[in-house]
C-alpha cells in the first residue's frame, strides 16, 4: 500500500517536521522544538495537532441506525442528545475492544472518530449491523485539527465566535470563511481544547491563523507523552481485541442502562466481569527514580512473582518523572502497591499509581 | 588532552595519558531528541571495544552506548544521571559518559578523525 499523506504534509515539512510512518501515513513525530518543549507549550499555552489520519465516519439513518450501532457500541446512543459526544468502543463477541472512539450525535445520525490504524476494519465490523437504508461515509475530504491547551479557547474564539460556549464533550456547526465547520470541545491531552473538522481546502488557512497566534505544531511524540500523563489509552498498545473494557478499567464508559439491559457484543462476558471482577486490570505506574519502563516491561511483585506487563511508558515532562501504564493481576491494582519492573535484566522499584498522573479541569 | 576521535556508533573519545573520556556526539543527540534518562558504568567495570557500556533514553526510545575502545572504567559521570537533559545541551563537553583506563592506544588511533566522522554522518544521515 502506498504511504498516505495528510493535506498539511507540506506545511509540516516547512515547519521542520521529522516524519515517521504511522498507520499507513507519513506523520510528524516532532518539529524543531522537540518533544519536551512541544509538550510544555501545549500545557502552558496551546498547540495544534494534525490528526487528519483518523477516520471521520458519518452515518445517517433513523432510530433503526441507533439500534444497529448499539449492538456493537455499549454507549447509550438512544439517549444521546444532538451535538453531544461520548467516549466508547467497538466490541467483539468476546467483549474485546476492536477500537476505541468518540461518537457524536448529529442531526441526521452519528459521527464517529476512529483510530487511523483501525478505521478500515472498524467500518467492516460496523457495517455488519447496518441495513441498506442506512447511509455511511468515511469522509477523506475533511481534515481534523486538534487545538489543545489553556489558551485554545481564547485564540479560537477570535476566529470563530461562539466556540467558547461549547461544553466539554459537546460540539456544534460554525461558519468559517464561507464554509460550515464542525467543532467539538474535546481532545487527547488532558487539557481544554477543541477538535476541528474542516475541509482539506481550508485547513491551511486555519493553520496559518493558529501559527500567527503563536500556537506551536505538536507531533506524535508529544501527543503520546501528553495522553499518557492524562491517563488516556492508546489503541494497539494499552487496548486491543483481547482486552475488554472491564480489564481496561474503562467500565465508566459503558452506559449504566446498557450494563443492566445489555444487547451488545460481549455483554455476557462483561456482565460476568462486572459482578465477579477481572483477573487483570489496567493501572498507572510510577517507576522509582528516572528509569523508564517502556512497553513490554515485565512487572513483578515484591516477592518476585511475575504479575503483569507495561503497555505504555515514557518520561512525563509535566510530571517531571517517568510514567507508565500496564496490566497487573487485580489483587496488586491498589494505588500505592509497591512493584518491581524488569528493565535491561535488572529489577527496579515502582508503585501502582492512580490515573491520571496529571490533572486539569475540563470546562463542564 | 588529545583531539577527539569518533566511532561509527556516534561516540567521541579523547585521551589524556592512558585515560580516555567517552561521550556521545552532538549528531547523536540530534537523532535521539530530548534525553530523559542515562545510565553510566561503575568504576572498575571492564569494557570491551564496541561492547555495551551505558544507556541513553529519549522520550521516544532507549539506545545503548558502546565503548569505542577497551579498558577499565575509572569513573561514570553522575551529573548526567542526575540531569539527563544536560546531554542535549553539552554532549561533547561537560556531559561525557565515562572515563576508562585504556589497554591499547592503537584502538584510539584507529578511530575516525573529526573530518572523517562528519563525512560519515553526511553519508549515513540516520
Amino acid at each position: 500500500m502506498e504511504v498516505q499523506k495528510t493535506a498539511l504534509y507540506n506545511i509540516h515539512k516547512n515547519l521542520g517536521a521529522k516524519f515517521v510512518p504511522f498507520a499507513g501515513y507519513e506523520m510528524p513525530i516532532q518539529y524543531k522544538d522537540g518533544v519536551v518543549k512541544e509538550h510544555i507549550s501545549t500545557r502552558t499555552y496551546a498547540g495544534f495537532f494534525d490528526v487528519s489520519h483518523m477516520g471521520q465516519f458519518f452515518l445517517e439513518g433513523d432510530e433503526t441506525l441507533t439500534e444497529a450501532l448499539e449492538k456493537i457500541i455499549p454507549a447509550d446512543l438512544k439517549s444521546l442528545k444532538i451535538n453531544h459526544s461520548k467516549y466508547s468502543f467497538l466490541l467483539n463477541n468476546d467483549g474485546g475492544i476492536i477500537d476505541d472512539l468518540i461518537v457524536t450525535k448529529t442531526e441526521k445520525g452519528f459521527c464517529i472518530i476512529l483510530n487511523a490504524a483501525c478505521k478500515e476494519n472498524d467500518i467492516k465490523q460496523i457495517s455488519k449491523f447496518l441495513e441498506k437504508k442506512h447511509k455511511y461515509l468515511l469522509n477523506n475530504d475533511l481534515s481534523l485539527i486538534a487545538l489543545q491547551g489553556p489558551k485554545s479557547v481564547e485564540i479560537l474564539e477570535k476566529l470563530i465566535p461562539g466556540v467558547s460556549n461549547l461544553k466539554f464533550m459537546t460540539g456544534n456547526n460554525f461558519d468559517y470563511d464561507n464554509e460550515n465547520l464542525y467543532i467539538t470541545r474535546s481532545g487527547y491531552t488532558g487539557e481544554d481544547g477543541f477538535e476541528i473538522s474542516i475541509s482539506n481546502k481550508k485547513v491551511e488557512k486555519l493553520i496559518s491563523f493558529l501559527i500567527s497566534n503563536q500556537v506551536k505544531p505538536i507531533g506524535l511524540g508529544a501527543r503520546d507523552t501528553l495522553r499518557l500523563e492524562a491517563g488516556l489509552c492508546l489503541y494497539g498498545h494499552d487496548l486491543n481485541e483481547k482486552i475488554n473494557p472491564i480489564e481496561a478499567n474503562l467500565k465508566w464508559a459503558i452506559a449504566k442502562k446498557r450494563k443492566d439491559v445489555g444487547g451488545f457484543n460481549g455483554w455476557d462476558k462483561i456482565k460476568n466481569l462486572l459482578t465477579n471482577g477481572s483477573e487483570k486490570i489496567r493501572i498507572g505506574i510510577k517507576p522509582e527514580g528516572k528509569v523508564i519502563a517502556r512497553e513490554n516491561t515485565k512487572i513483578f511483585s515484591t516477592e518476585g512473582n511475575e504479575i503483569g506487563l507495561v503497555t505504555s511508558g515514557t518520561f512525563g515532562p509535566s510530571v517531571n518523572a517517568p510514567v507508565a501504564m500496564g496490566y497487573v493481576k487485580s489483587n496488586f491494582a491498589k494505588a500505592g502497591t509497591p512493584i518491581k519492573l524488569e528493565i535491561r535484566g535488572k529489577k527496579y522499584g515502582g508503585i501502582v499509581s492512580d490515573l491520571p498522573f496529571y490533572k486539569k479541569n475540563y470546562v463542564k | 588532552m588529545s583531539e577527539k576521535k569518533f566511532s561509527k556508533k556516534h561516540e567521541w573519545v579523547s585521551l589524556d595519558g592512558d585515560v580516555a573520556t567517552v561521550g556521545i556526539t552532538k549528531h547523536a543527540t540530534e537523532l535521539l531528541g530530548d534525553i530523559v534518562f542515562a545510565e553510566v558504568p561503575d568504576a572498575g567495570k571492564p569494557l570491551e571495544k564496541e561492547g555495551q557500556a551505558a544507556v541513553v533514553e529519549s522520550t521516544k526510545a532507549a539506545s545503548d552506548v558502546y565503548s569505542p575502545i577497551s579498558g577499565e572504567v575509572t569513573e561514570g559521570n553522575k551529573a548526567i544521571v542526575d540531569d539527563p537533559s544536560s546531554i542535549n545541551s553539552d554532549p561533547e563537553g561537560a556531559s561525557w559518559f565515562f572515563k576508562l583506563k585504556v589497554k591499547d592506544k592503537g584502538e584510539f588511533e584507529s578511530l575516525m578523525s573529526k573530518e572523517e566522522y562528519d563525512k560519515f554522518c553526511k553519508e549515513n544521515p540516520n
